[in-house]
């Protein structure tokens, strides 16, 4: 599988090296050489096979990153919107069958998932988690904290 | 008419200083808060301060009722989003949104966002006719760019110079509109000869421009062929 991964933080870049040593073919994207640098020292230089350095809704460094080709592209940098967008641009000009966004923001990622956008909103998931884990109920799957309803949190007054 | 401006930078504050001076009902939404403070000085309760890609923030400000929503950050995904979020989760009828990256623009309309305005493209077009003055000057843009007015002077040197209109060898989509000649307009016909000093407005599609300016003056330019 050619895999084209947004963001070389903790996630994109571990999820580089699971991938990579399945066989997979990874590229890794970063506006910031760091965090390669960063990446290969905590995971070894081979955790990706390729890394291209640019902004990730920038169609020429998608291009670059092997996009036409790419049977997945998952958006994971610190910005929801550039996650949205990068996913927008592989899902619709680029046709990547596979398309993932990490969104913090639970109400943007409902929006956007309505909209046809796989997003994966990791701030309902692990409140979900230490929610149970705090009340020491059984761990739920993965699924039901993202089916988890977005509740809009009380105003200080009431 | 009521307008939510999202980004109090430059072209957010005079936007909102000429819509609120013409009438309309304006909120400026603007996260950084010495921004704010300047912001709030001139404009008072018109300014709201958060992340304007934030729904709460969104419905605090009224996006619900909105008529039209224009986003001018400094940031094209920020930008695309707000318009987004409008259209979809609010059901705002207008968005407008700013575009930084000229490259952008394109994924703006793929993407459903068809009002972009990218400053930076319109300066460089604008610099780039300067620069070439005498030869061909753009005038206006119509729908959204696709359509354009220019005037081209003609000197004894140009090709077009002495032919009549018939003679000239024009694209399909360019049509000449007038002649002025000794500050007289001319409607042309087939017949109608060019003279040296004529000024001839033309209307075009952009992709036709070059071809019309080599028909016109020879030698197609360099902001041309950055077109292309």
């Amino acid at each position: 599988m050619r895999v084209v991964i947004l963001g070389c933080g903790r996630v994109g870049s571990t999820l580089a090296a699971i991938l990579t040593r399945e066989g997979h073919q990874v590229c890794v994207i970063d506006r910031d050489q760091s965090a390669f640098d960063k990446a290969a020292q905590r995971l070894g230089p081979s955790f990706t096979q390729d890394t291209v350095r640019g902004v990730g809704i920038d169609e020429d460094v998608l291009r670059q990153a092997g996009i036409e080709e790419a049977d997945a592209f998952i958006s994971v940098t610190s910005g929801d919107n550039t996650n949205l967008v990068a996913a927008q641009i592989a899902q619709q000009r680029f046709q990547v069958p596979k398309v993932l966004a990490r969104v913090y923001d639970p109400i943007r990622a409902e929006a956007y998932r309505e909209a046809g956008v796989e997003t994966i909103c990791t701030t309902t998931i692990s409140t979900g988690l230490f929610h149970d884990l705090v009340l020491n109920r059984p761990i739920r799957s993965t699924q039901e904290y993202i089916d988890t309803t977005v509740t809009q949190p009380e105003s200080s007054e009431s | 008419m009521y307008v939510i401006v999202v980004g109090g930078g430059k072209v957010g504050y005079f936007l909102t200083r000429t819509l609120i001076a013409e009438g309309h009902e304006v909120t400026l939404i603007e996260q950084d808060q010495d921004r704010v403070a300047r912001l709030t000085a001139e404009f008072g309760e018109a300014v709201v301060v958060g992340d304007g890609c934030e729904v709460r923030v969104m419905e605090d400000a009224g996006m619900g009722r909105a008529d039209c929503v224009v986003a001018v950050t400094g940031h094209d995904e920020d930008n695309l989003i707000v318009c987004q979020m409008a259209k979809r989760h609010f059901g705002v009828p207008r968005q407008i949104a700013r575009v930084n990256n000229p490259e952008n623009e394109e994924n703006f309309h793929t993407l459903g966002v068809s009002e972009t305005v990218a400053s930076t493209r319109i300066i460089y077009k604008l610099i780039d006719q300067e620069v070439e003055t005498g030869e061909s000057l753009l005038l206006t843009a119509l729908k959204r760019g696709n359509i354009e007015i220019v005037t081209v002077d003609l000197t004894p040197n140009s090709p077009a110079t002495g032919k009549a209109v018939k003679d000239i060898h024009l694209p399909g989509e360019c049509v000449l509109a007038a002649i002025i000649r000794d500050e007289r307009i001319l409607l042309p016909s087939g017949t109608t000869e060019l003279l040296p000093g004529d000024t001839v407005i033309a209307v075009t599609k952009p992709d036709s421009q070059h071809i019309l300016k080599d028909a016109l003056v020879g030698e197609s330019s360099s902001a041309v062929r950055r077109e292309g």
